[in-house]
């Protein structure tokens, strides 16, 4: 188990097998995003209440759901950056908080524009929304902070605390809709249960969530191979590697 | 398909300029993100040559 931990650690062996993951992630993103948008802005029908304006759904939805899901990343990156130090970890959490700082823009934006012609209104201060809103600025903040030590050690070790005390965030985020009383509509798909959505609705949405999670480990692939050429560009590896091409 | 011309997928019942507004926005933003380690990488790769070509003294 220790073995595994410390090979999975190490920066060498992360940049080879990520090497050969990203070709497969580029494509399935890509893919599904392009189908996925495809159906969902032509072939489905519009949504009985709202009409066309439900279509941002196939957006608004997966960029909400991966912008949660890479802050639970990033927090556990967090957390075993502080526990065991390994320099991965603090690289990782380091370029999720940019990735996901532009996905949590997309929810509110597409979010707001989606309220405006179905609730009459672009923006309330309302328990989902107001959430969300932190989420970004949680983010901003893990990224500035990060920015603001000379000492890059201190910087990982700050960022990491903050991003462990953000993630409070993610499960109030999860069940606001369900807590308060809210403009914003309650979850359409169910893990336990049946989804509210319709199935003919539902197929595009699982396509672009598929997409947007692979986008994301797509774009985090890159950013932390570029972290560890440069923080590994005194290792022979790197040196063989840079000149071997 | 469920319009059945362009411009009826383009006006999309007066949702249209909402709708096409949020997957603009959507568009430019995921391009900008993974556009933006791509050009890091080709920036990073001449650096690191020419850090390499130093240290060494070659």
């Amino acid at each position: 188990m220790w073995a595994w931990f410390h090979k999975w650690s190490s920066p060498r062996w992360f940049y080879q097998l990520s090497g050969t993951l990203l070709p497969w992630l580029a494509v399935i993103s890509l893919a599904a995003l392009i189908v996925g948008v495809a159906w969902g802005l032509m072939f489905v029908p519009p949504d009985y209440k709202q009409g066309n304006s439900f279509r941002i759904i196939y957006i608004h939805v997966p960029a909400a759901a991966v912008a949660m899901a890479g802050y639970l990343l990033m927090a556990t990156a967090g957390a075993i950056s502080l526990i065991w130090r390994i320099k991965l970890a603090d690289m990782v959490l380091k370029c999720a908080a940019p990735i996901g700082a532009a996905l949590t823009f997309l929810a509110l934006v597409t979010g707001a524009i989606w309220g405006k012609p179905t609730w009459g209104t672009w923006w309330v201060w309302d328990a989902r929304i107001t959430s969300v809103l932190v989420l970004f600025f949680l983010y901003i903040g893990i990224i500035a902070l990060y920015e603001a030590f000379d000492n890059k050690e201190a910087a990982g070790r700050a960022s990491a605390i903050l991003a462990l005390v953000g993630a409070v965030n993610i499960p109030i985020i999860y069940w606001s809709v369900e807590w308060w009383y809210s403009l914003h509509q309650p979850a359409s798909i169910s893990f336990t249960g049946e989804s509210s959505i319709h199935p003919q609705m539902l197929r595009p949405l699982l396509l672009t969530i598929t997409g947007f999670y692979c986008f994301f480990g797509w774009v985090l692939l890159l950013k932390v191979r570029n972290e560890i050429l440069h923080r590994e560009r005194s290792t022979r590896w790197v040196r063989d590697l840079i000149l071997s091409r | 398909m469920y319009f059945e011309t362009v411009a009826e997928l383009l006006a999309m019942d007066g949702h249209g300029p909402y709708v096409w507004a949020a997957y603009g926005i959507t568009f430019a933003t995921l391009v900008w993100l993974v556009a933006q380690p791509l050009v890091a990488k080709r920036r990073q790769l001449r650096e690191l040559r020419g850090f390499l070509r130093r240290t060494e003294g070659a």
